[in-house]
């Protein structure tokens, strides 16, 4: 089958899918998007975590016919995604999400792929970096994206706030130590930016 | 900002950096951090290629039994197949691999050993086709008795899991189904048995832990002109798959080149070759380049787990507390191939008696063959089995002899200058007393009022999370401590150099030194800490490091704590023969301008060439005008020995590492539940060459360890050996909701013996947390519990 959906602000098509394909297949194997990861392709670790129309999915879960004529943010356009939304005002209320509209008129930014230097971070992106939250970095995106979310809901989180909404997604080599003080960073940077 | 979490991105000690900015020990950040946060550093996982095809693993359904006829007509005839392969089709008449005992088939032949072998192999255009078509295979089996323990390895009419044994180990073992067997012998045990006031006894179990890295066992081979492959892959040790590989497929190693492709993780779980083999094999076969991925339930199967151990252990004391005597047997399953197991059992031996001043010791390990699943390197290798069991016989002895648990070890702890159950003498300081210490001088985390608070009680903070099933009812606290000690790099006289190569030149006006090892990054941070050492050791603020290849020697394994040990000091030492040479070009162009080229000591610092006493010389630009130096050399720390085969003397370990943990629990001993509240570590890392890191490491072992105290085990079924659990919904690793906060404190002893005085790292720190772990629960609940991890039902009674 044929499947057209939005992938990072960006109309996309997918020929000859088969139907058991999942959206994570199509993303990494037809789409040149590796970056959402599968880590266990059973919706257990949350490393494929992708936005579906907004909302945390694990995109292992998702049937790539499920997604026409839908919207998906990846990692890959994680930084221009939080770029957008700040430049829309950002969330303060700790109430909002995106809506579908925002989604639909946002389209990411290309930038060179080859050596990371001179990519622009979000915040999130950032503080992972900075408060040594990367090890092998194979839940690192699953993990983004869904702290990006967490935090676009809830600008402010308790400790208690960041393990729950992190709590689906599995990381071996940190201890879960610097992946929470990379949200709290990404937070208060936040904080001081509005 | 919440309170209670440790300050943002801020090492537990600051160590003094290098005047050199981004030299050692400074928390200089990852040079793959900016790819891996925007997806686009490439795992093995990852990789692509035009007219690629997908390769499939059919494995065995049952763990032990004859092969009786293989069909793979239909899978042929399927659409879109374009090879299937099984032995008959091996290339060459090495058929077996091994990491030091070649007796892995590369595909069944005639039997299968354990559930899950592989069989067959097949290569379709697409990943769910070549499912598929393995599925279309044949395989009739005729079941064989399966061997699932000591008793039934051992019996005198026992099946044999290898017949025709004819590796070293055989003919000192007892029995054939026995893959090595260690002794440790020092003193009378039982002359000083006889002086002990107190004598504890235990037997203990250790579950089988899996490694669970996230990156699935995944790489591309794609064949090349000249006959050879080339193999994209993500591995601990690129050189010893290569020795592995090669001989399969009939080609001279020249003609199979290896790149390291990214790697999600590893912790022991990649020492052992997965698909590397038949990867190659199917895009020989097929001339087309084949992609291989196994999903989590494929890599349960796809690599050795931890040992599982049962270990039988008696301590004396006398009534002040020294401890008398030490004996202890300690049973490893191996499952059906050997894997690492004959250097665990070494291990498991040589450190079974802990970080203890014991001068009478009788210890006996092994490791069995059996039809479970193989079992090989895990992070703490054999240590980590023993800990469990030591660190419950001090707390059992302690409580014995009336003594405070923590100051009984604190009398018993091994120093400086202690001689080990193998008669080595400890060359560099052992400060376990110090570390019990400092880890019970943290501030305790505060005593939380759950019923006093009622429904206003975070429930995500008790027992049972949001489940909701206590708000404090039948919670009780709890508190332990435990203490182990790990060795650092390979041992028993194993050759463990490393190999670097590193060039310096000026590039774009600036000199710039690259760095080239063989050296696997498994998200350790290696090659974050190789361009701080060549910052410091030649004075630049510009590093490149080149990808890990079979293009430079070996840099030996990434596992056993060793990598910055080893390969570290390689890159030192071979940037120490690039800086000469560099001064030797300086001292030819610029030497008749000053004398002190001749005379003074001279660095390379802050991209200038100065003297000791801080005058600048020359700038690097200059002495590296139209000119480069590049040097490669392999890099050797001290000579080990084996263990004697029947005493078990020797000097077998190159360094020794020690950690010490706090944990405090909080049990719902109505439904057996745990929370972990915080699990503190002190661990003595001789250098922080980079505090971030080593903060990392220490706080990812720990979570290991917490996950084999309460959650982890592979289940195997006790009458077929089949696995019961492979997949992340059975086979539980801790999440963040598991996981507590892991204060650290670090501690910097120099080893004089190692580069700037590093001690190795990354094993230490999960011994001690899973007995710490038990510790608190014990103290919690006053229940027994011998075995790990510990599952609600043991706590409930209703086991």
């Amino acid at each position: 089958m044929r499947v057209h959906f939005t992938v990072n602000g960006r109309p996309q098509e997918a020929d000859d899918v088969w139907e058991g394909e999942s959206l994570l297949y199509v993303l990494r194997e037809r789409l040149g998007l590796p970056g959402s990861k599968n880590a266990c392709e059973q919706g257990e670790c949350g490393s494929c975590t992708v936005r579906l129309d907004g909302l945390p999915v694990c995109s292992c879960l998702v049937a790539a016919g499920q997604v026409e004529g839908r919207e998906v943010v990846t990692v890959e356009g994680l930084a221009d995604f939080a770029k957008q939304r700040a430049e829309h005002g950002g969330c303060a209320s700790g109430a909002c999400g995106t809506s579908l509209q925002d989604a639909r008129e946002w389209a990411a930014e290309g930038h060179d792929s080859q050596t990371g230097e001179g990519t622009e971070l979000s915040p999130v992106q950032q503080a992972f970096i900075d408060a040594g939250a990367v090890q092998c970095g194979f839940c690192t995106p699953g993990l983004l994206v869904a702290a990006d979310e967490m935090l676009e809901r809830h600008p402010n989180p308790t400790d208690a706030d960041i393990r729950e909404a992190l709590s689906g997604n599995l990381c071996r080599c940190t201890g879960y130590e610097k992946i929470m003080d990379a949200v709290r960073l990404a937070a208060a940077r936040q904080g001081e930016a509005v | 900002m919440p309170s209670n979490g440790a300050p943002i991105g801020t090492p537990t000690k600051v160590t003094q950096g290098s005047k050199t900015k981004g030299g050692i020990g400074e928390s200089t950040l990852r040079p793959d951090g900016t790819l891996k946060v925007t997806g686009e550093f490439a795992y093995s996982s990852d990789m692509w290629h035009e007219d690629m095809l997908w390769g499939q693993i059919l494995r065995s359904t049952v763990a032990h039994a004859e092969i009786v006829s293989i069909d793979t007509i239909e899978a042929l005839a399927l659409p879109g197949v374009y090879a299937v392969m099984t032995y008959d089709d091996l290339p060459t008449d090495v058929k077996n691999y091994g990491l030091e005992i070649q007796d892995t088939p590369v595909l069944a032949h005639g039997r299968v050993r354990h559930h899950g072998e592989p069989v067959a192999i097949v290569a379709a255009d697409h990943p769910e086709t070549a499912r598929r078509a393995a599925a279309k295979i044949k395989v009739e089996y005729r079941d064989l008795p399966v061997i699932t323990d000591e008793a039934s390895a051992t019996a005198p009419d026992a099946i044999l899991i290898h017949e025709n044994r004819d590796d070293h180990h055989v003919g000192h073992v007892p029995h054939p189904n026995i893959v090595h067997r260690q002794p440790i012998i020092r003193g009378d045990v039982e002359e000083a048995a006889k002086n002990a006031d107190f004598v504890v006894r235990g037997e203990y179990t250790f579950g089988m832990q899996d490694q669970a890295f996230l990156g699935p066992e995944s790489g591309l081979a794609v064949p090349d002109e000249d006959g050879g492959v080339h193999l994209y892959i993500a591995t601990q040790w690129l050189h010893s798959d290569l020795r592995q590989i090669a001989p399969v497929l009939g080609l001279p190693e020249s003609k199979v080149r290896m790149t390291l492709s990214g790697v999600g993780g590893a912790f022991g779980g990649r020492e052992d070759l997965s698909m590397q083999i038949h990867a190659c094999l199917l895009a020989l076969r097929t001339g087309k380049p084949v992609k291989i991925v196994y999903n989590r339930f494929e890599s349960f199967f796809g690599h050795v787990h931890r040992h599982p151990a049962k270990l039988y252990y008696e301590h004396g004391a006398t009534k002040d507390g020294k401890l008398t005597h030490l004996k202890a047997r300690i049973v490893l399953d191996g499952g059906a191939y050997a894997s690492a197991s004959p250097a665990v059992v070494g291990n498991a031996a040589s450190l079974g008696a802990g970080p203890y001043v014991i001068d009478n010791v009788d210890i006996e390990a092994i490791a069995l063959y059996t039809n479970n699943p193989p079992c090989g390197a895990m992070r703490g290798f054999g240590a980590v089995q023993a800990c469990f069991a030591y660190e419950a016989q001090m707390d059992k002895l302690a409580d014995k002899v009336g003594m405070d648990r923590v100051a009984f070890r604190q009398l018993n702890a091994m120093e400086q200058g202690t001689v080990m159950p193998t008669g080595q003498a400890v060359d560099s300081p052992a400060p376990v007393a110090e570390l019990l210490r400092r880890v019970k001088a943290m501030p305790m985390p505060p005593e939380q009022q759950w019923l006093a608070a009622g429904e206003a009680a975070d429930v995500r903070q008790l027992p049972g999370g949001l489940s909701n099933t206590t708000h404090g009812e039948g919670v009780v606290r709890g508190v332990g401590y435990a203490v182990g000690i790990k060795n650092v790099g390979f041992s028993e006289g194993f050759d463990d150099y490393s190999t670097a190569r590193v060039r310096m030149e000026v590039v774009g006006g600036e000199p710039v030194a690259t760095v080239h090892t063989a050296m696997a990054e498994v998200g350790q941070g290696g090659v974050t800490v190789h361009a701080q050492i060549a910052r410091t050791e030649l004075g630049v603020a510009q590093v490149t490091i080149k990808p890990a290849d079979t293009q430079v020697g070996s840099a030996g394994s990434t596992s056993a704590s060793r990598q910055t040990y080893v390969t570290g000091g390689a890159v030192r030492n071979s940037c120490e023969l690039v800086r000469e040479k560099v001064l030797e070009i300086g001292r030819r162009k610029f030497g008749s301008y000053h004398p002190a080229w001749a005379t003074a000591e001279l660095l390379l610092e802050g991209g200038k060439v100065v003297t000791d006493g801080g005058e600048v010389l020359a700038d690097l630009v200059d002495v590296l005008e139209g000119e480069f130096v590049e040097v490669e050399a392999e890099w050797r720390h001290r000579p080990t020995e084996a263990f004697d085969l029947r005493t078990g003397q020797g000097f077998g370990h190159v360094q020794y590492t020690f950690a010490a943990h706090r944990a405090v629990v909080e049990v719902d001993t109505e439904l057996g539940l745990v929370k972990v509240i915080e699990l503190a570590c002190a661990q003595d890392v001789g250098k922080a060459l980079n505090p971030l890191s080593v903060i990392g490491q220490i706080q990812g072992g720990t979570t290991q360890g917490l996950g084999v105290a309460v959650m982890e085990e592979i289940i195997v079924d006790p009458k077929t050996a089949k696995v019961r659990n492979p997949s992340f919904t059975d086979y539980l690793i801790p999440t963040i909701l598991d996981t507590p906060t892991i204060p650290v404190d670090v501690l910097e002893l120099a080893d004089d013996h190692a580069p700037y005085g590093l001690r190795g790292v990354g094993e230490a720190p999960t011994l001690s947390s899973t007995p710490a772990v038990l510790a608190a629960i014990r103290d919690a609940t006053g229940l027994e519990l011998n075995r790990t991890p510990v599952r609600p039902e043991h706590l409930t009674g209703t086991a």
